[in-house]
């Protein structure tokens, strides 16, 4: 094999990797903070996908448009979510948290069943099929602009947590909940705020992955494991974490479809979060919880 | 109280013993009494591969009808979901004979229908597969256990031939192929049967690379880069309908168009990849077992599907599906009774010789195969399937090589 085929590889992995990182992002923000670990993080991501192709569908609005305003109302849904289902399950054991994001999953999966049926559904835009040619390498353009709104989601998040009097306080909650209450802060809204963030962050991936992939019911539980694996790799709750533990989940997969098996691929992923939870358990870019 | 009282006399010990003998009768003549026929039909209606179970169920919904007309007795239809995964496949088969199915008739999948055919087993219910490719299935000594589709073996066979036939009248023929494949049963068993069989049909190929790959795969575009890294001549492809939608989309990105997609197996020709990719879904060959359009039943399961779902073409999973229901309501027939022995005894001898699909008809060899299947090929082309081989079910010519995508508007 010619070196241009380890490059399209390579750049394919890449975008992959960063549409991935987009993805996982939503998940990390979420734990970050507020602490629950959002087990319907890839049943999320399928509304936000049902929005996106119902959208298109009847009103042809592109996805890349549609993107933020999909993430405003994945936000809404989410501080909803949060104000009034999940936050009183804050203070409560881990396992109480734990099954009811499980079966908020079950229960969007199986809504998503009844109302769009389990055929797969697909956004067929103008540039659905077009890609670019840079000398040998041919680069997927609807790869391209997902991965670009991944660099600039978060890079717009990262400036939101680190230079805005409310990304301050968020992670004010974050470094020391009591503090925080001390200190005055409405912890409960800042939390609902958080999480509703964390569902703007899945609102864009999603509508960026209808650019990439089919639209299924099923597509849920999948995506759920798959950031999981991405977000422990990278390091939970930290942002850059989650996006260097796509691009590193991405490269993988592709390198070792390419160079092994494809029926390896996710073998191989897996491997990797095996390596970082024996050396590295907080995740490359995640801090050591005490 | 007096003890006595409490002894049951003679008189009494018979009325219970009859009353015993009643209840544990009732079944039995309950079914010789005769009424439809309860039929638990598992397809994967969920899962990734819901959009082909889905299909599969249009050949049940036209069903009904085309029994009445044969004259055959009615079916009752209990529908459970395998969810394109194997222990709930098996878990569905357990609770569908639970709740009275007396025959079962599924499940599309290899990997699916062999969890169910361990249990149709264990349980003494017949089941009779509609599709289902991987050879094991009927060479386990099952008692209960009918096929009438091709294993991969058949399949590959037909294939073979049904490609060179092709190769004949198109005066041409690939030299090289990239093999790519899926890795579940269904496409271990064909790669098997692919390595064992291609010496001995002197196919004019070689297999430059052969990929395999998660039948659920998200993304195949590694896969596509290192099929068209061999620069092979044309694709030889063992897969679904996810990953067909999944190739196609990466062919056309990738600006890769081979001489010819050869899929032996679904997917290439589903209603939903020709409806989702409109012209970019013309020119792939799908060589696999499908049905006589010359044929009378044929054309009355055409007007069926036309009347209830208009605009799609009628396919595999339609027919063969249709058929495993024409087998079960023949058997019940001849059988006159539920009783699961006699239903799996009438399957046995099954002989109906007016069927749809290519071939003389269905009967059952003594590890329940229908082993006379002929397989065929077909070409999408303009949104339809045309059957190109064999030549006696032919109604068009195969065109070659394909059409470039990227001159597709």
């Amino acid at each position: 094999m010619g070196l241009d085929v380890y490059l399209n590889v390579a750049v394919a992995g890449v975008l992959t990797g960063l549409v991935y990182g987009l993805m996982a992002l939503g998940l990390s923000v979420i734990f970050g903070v507020v602490r629950v670990v959002n087990f319907a993080h890839g049943e999320m991501m399928s509304i936000a996908m049902y929005i996106a192709v119902v959208l298109f569908s009847s009103f042809h609005l592109d996805p890349l448009v549609m993107l933020v305003p999909i993430a405003a109302v994945m936000f809404v849904f989410g501080y909803a979510l949060q104000a009034g289902l999940i936050n009183p399950f804050i203070t409560r054991p881990e396992h109480s948290q734990f099954l009811l994001v499980v079966a908020l999953a079950i229960i969007i999966v199986n809504a998503l069943l009844i109302i769009f049926g389990p055929d797969a559904r697909t956004v067929q835009t103008s540039y659905a099929y077009d890609s670019f040619e840079i000398g040998p390498v041919i680069v997927d353009a609807s790869k391209t602009y997902a991965a670009a709104a991944a660099i600039v989601v978060t890079a717009a998040l990262f400036a939101f947590f680190r230079f805005t009097l409310l990304g301050k306080a968020i992670r004010a909650c974050a470094d020391n909940y009591t503090g925080a209450l001390v200190v005055g802060l409405n912890v409960n809204r800042l939390y609902a705020l958080t999480f509703g963030l964390g569902a703007a962050c899945v609102g864009a991936a999603g509508t960026m992955m209808t650019l990439i992939t089919d639209v299924t019911p099923a597509l849920g539980p999948g995506y759920t494991l798959l950031a999981f694996v991405i977000v422990i790799t990278g390091g939970l709750g930290s942002m850059p974490g989650a996006l260097i533990g796509g691009l590193l989940i991405g490269l993988t997969e592709a390198l070792a479809g390419l160079l092994f098996t494809p029926s390896a691929k996710s073998m191989f992923a897996f491997g990797i979060l095996v390596l970082v939870l024996l050396f590295r358990p907080q995740g490359i870019l995640g801090r050591r919880l005490t | 109280m007096n003890s006595t009282h409490m002894l049951p006399n003679r008189r009494h010990l018979l009325a219970g013993t009859a009353a015993i003998a009643a209840t544990v009768a009732a079944p039995a003549i309950l079914r010789a009494q005769g009424g439809p026929l309860k039929v638990g039909m598992l397809l994967p209606r969920s899962g990734f591969e819901a959009g082909i179970g889905q299909d599969c169920q249009r050949g049940v919904d036209i069903t009904p009808g085309i029994l009445k007309s044969l004259g055959l007795p009615e079916l009752t239809i209990i529908n459970g979901d395998t969810e394109s995964n194997v222990d709930t496949a098996r878990e569905h088969a357990e609770k569908l004979i639970s709740d009275g199915a007396q025959l079962l008739v599924g499940a599309f999948d290899s990997g699916q229908t062999t969890a169910i055919a361990q249990v149709a087993e264990q349980k003494g219910i017949p089941l009779v597969i509609n599709i289902a490719g991987a050879p094991d299935i009927t060479e386990q000594g099952y008692k209960f256990v009918f096929r009438n589709f091709p294993t991969a073996p058949m399949l590959t066979r037909d294939g073979f031939l049904a490609q060179k036939a092709v190769f004949d009248i198109v005066g041409k023929a690939p030299k090289t192929v990239a093999f790519m494949r899926v890795n579940d049963t269904f496409g271990t068993a064909m790669s098997k049967a692919f390595a064992a069989m291609m010496p001995k049909f002197n196919m004019p190929y070689t297999i430059a690379d052969e990929i395999s790959y998660d039948p659920a795969a998200r993304d195949l575009s590694v896969e596509v880069t290192k099929a068209k890294a061999t620069n092979a001549d044309a694709i030889l492809v063992v897969g679904r309908l996810n990953d067909a939608m999944l190739i196609t989309r990466e062919l056309v990105k990738q600006r890769w168009t081979p001489q010819a997609i050869l899929s032996v197996g679904p997917g290439w020709y589903e209603d939903q990849y020709i409806k989702t990719l409109g012209k970019l879904s013309d020119g792939p060959m799908s060589f696999v077992p499908w049905y006589d359009p010359n044929k009378k039943l044929s054309k009355a399961l055409e007007d069926a599907l036309a009347a209830k779902y208009p605009g799609i073409n009628l396919n595999t999973n339609h027919v063969y599906t249709f058929e495993a229901l024409l087998v079960a309501a023949d058997a019940y027939k001849r059988a006159g009774s539920t009783d699961p022995k006699a239903l799996a005894d009438a399957v046995r001898t099954t002989n109906i010789t007016d069927n749809a699909s290519i071939g003389p008809g269905i009967s059952f060899n003594a590890k329940g195969q229908n082993d006379k299947i002929i397989g065929g090929g077909i070409q999408n082309r303009g949104g339809k399937l045309i059957t190109i081989a064999p030549k006696e079910a032919a109604n068009g010519q195969p065109v070659w090589p394909m059409k470039s995508y990227q001159d597709r508007a």
